[in-house]
């Protein structure tokens, strides 16, 4: 396996505004970050601009958004040079998004095998059975029980933990190389999250994905993922391994973990986060 | 006295045989002034509980009381002024269409209390936030302050008990510990008791004295937070959730799967 040699993805001073009635509105200035083989985290409070990156990577936003950079590459193309068409080979096919709810994000009224097998179908002219098999078979990797059953249902018809599952089988049936997944488990009970993240580890390590995990969770990231790059207005304030995460130097990390209620350790007040102005400007 | 008393509650939704059975007898006591924490997944009736305390079902089986007076099934005017409720999603359970004067003025109306100005300047006072703040909409707040309006709401009424119902869980960590530390202060001052349901470990862990931990309807666990501080509880879905706080690990999800 070649590994991080070839950043799959290289961007370099990304910036997005959108155009609003009371003129340009930046919610990213000046994002750089490479991706390998590996699980990269994008932490931050909501607004932070976390959610905006990945979605300009598939080029998701309305015209209203104006989005620049030095640099943008995905493996061999350029993402802002790309036509619609070629976007339309990249989105789902080579690169994917798992969405944060399931109850939103399924087609409510498609059988789930249907939907996972669509997503198969945009992609590969095959016989629409040859899809379905491959529908069900992705349930399996995903760890459904009694997929047979599963790909007959309706999405209100699964659980929350399922659901995401399902989401996670159809973002991966056309074997993409990077997976963009947008808080994929913060609507998930713990047991239930613990089981999706593990789906994910190993479908991360078995295929050699580059997965980037866009989560408000540090707790969490700090030991999912290797890499963290942390945040703050649009910003990335602090880019660090996920092991170092304790050693953090810049304040606004330091005072998100600190905020963090802990099992293990009781304290009369949490530490709120002062912000400084400085922070905009670094 | 114990201000919460909960004894063998039972609840079903449906009829004979189609009738599902969500909460069995569930039992615990919360002490006057105490801060306690039920905590479960999504289904394990955890929020029920809270309902049926709130009187938002009415259907229930079992003793409730509150300060010794054993609860009816109907919402009387007394009860309400005792005890209130938060709710999780700030975005949802404030009307989009009322300022925060008229969402603050409107328990004083029905409840016939005098002095509303001076009430609500001194409730957003309380909770943080400044009196200017009356005539604002929700849109232009943001999630903590809505929180705080609906924290607000709650407290008009001058009640011994809140009942919050995942207070934080649709907020910021950074916004999350500010509310956390707002509803500690509030405790101390004015000797509220809380029954708290959450997911989170840590929540509880910060802010309560004691926790059920609730599986299917039933509590299936109890004990004092100190318990869980640093070590391993006894029961083993406690320590499945208490570890799945701490930490993420591969091994933890089981079943393991054949490589």
């Amino acid at each position: 396996m070649n590994t991080s040699h070839a950043p799959m993805l290289d961007v370099q001073d990304l910036r997005i505004a959108f155009r609003t009635g009371e003129g340009l509105v930046e919610a990213v200035r000046g994002v750089s970050f490479q991706l390998g083989r590996e699980k990269l985290a994008i932490v931050g409070e909501s607004g932070s601009g976390k959610s905006t990156v990945g979605r300009s990577l598939l080029r998701l936003h309305p015209r209203s958004a104006l989005i620049s950079a030095t640099k943008m590459r995905f493996g061999e193309l350029d993402l802002l040079a790309c036509s619609e068409r070629e976007m339309q080979t990249v989105r789902g096919r080579r690169m994917s998004m798992i969405m944060q709810d399931p109850k939103y994000s399924l087609n409510p009224v498609m059988r789930v095998g249907d939907q996972i097998a669509e997503a198969y179908l945009t992609h590969h002219r095959v016989p629409k059975k040859e899809a379905l098999d491959k529908a069900l078979a992705m349930l399996e990797t995903v760890r459904i029980r009694d997929p047979q059953r599963v790909m007959r249902m309706y999405p209100h018809e699964v659980s929350g933990g399922m659901g995401q599952r399902i989401m996670i089988a159809m973002m991966l049936i056309t074997d993409p190389e990077v997976v963009i997944a947008d808080e994929p488990t913060s609507a998930l009970d713990v047991s239930v999250r613990l089981q999706v993240l593990a789906t994910l580890d190993d479908l991360v390590s078995q295929r050699g994905l580059g997965l980037i995990f866009i989560s408000h969770d540090l707790n969490l990231v700090r030991h999912f993922c290797d890499r963290v790059l942390v945040m703050y207005a649009g910003r990335v304030v602090e880019s660090i391994a996920a092991c170092d995460l304790e050693q953090a130097q810049h304040p606004y990390t330091r005072g998100l973990l600190a905020a963090l209620p802990s099992v293990d350790e009781r304290r009369e007040r949490l530490p709120v986060l002062q912000r400084d102005p400085a922070w905009l400007a670094a | 006295m114990a201000m919460i008393e909960v004894e063998g509650l039972n609840l079903s939704f449906g009829e004979g045989a189609e009738a599902t059975q969500v909460l069995h007898d569930v039992c615990f006591q919360v002490g006057d002034g105490e801060a306690f924490g039920l905590v479960g997944e999504s289904g394990s009736g955890k929020t029920t509980v809270l309902r049926c305390l709130a009187g938002q079902y009415n259907h229930w089986r079992g003793r409730l009381s509150i300060h010794g007076e054993g609860l009816g099934r109907k919402l009387d005017h007394a009860r309400c002024r005792k005890v209130q409720m938060v709710f999780q999603d700030p975005y949802g359970s404030l009307h989009p269409r009322h300022t925060v004067e008229t969402a603050l003025a409107e328990p004083l109306a029905i409840h016939g209390m005098d002095r509303r100005s001076e009430r609500i300047d001194s409730i957003l006072g309380k909770v943080g936030l400044p009196a200017n703040f009356r005539y604002r909409y929700p849109h232009q707040l943001s999630g903590g302050q809505r929180q705080r309006v609906a924290i607000a709401r709650a407290l008009i009424l001058e009640p011994r008990i809140l009942l919050l119902d995942e207070p934080t869980s649709a907020l910021d960590v950074s916004v999350q510990a500010e509310i956390l530390n707002l509803l500690a202060d509030l405790r101390v001052r004015d000797g509220l008791t809380y029954l708290l349901v959450t997911h989170d470990l840590g929540v509880v862990a910060h802010l309560c004295d004691r926790v059920a931990v609730m599986q299917q309807g039933r509590i299936v666990d109890l004990l004092e937070t100190s318990a869980i501080v640093g070590s391993q509880p006894a029961h083993p879905y406690t320590r499945m959730l208490v570890e799945a706080s701490r930490h993420y690990s591969r091994d933890m999800a089981n079943p393991p799967v054949a490589a």
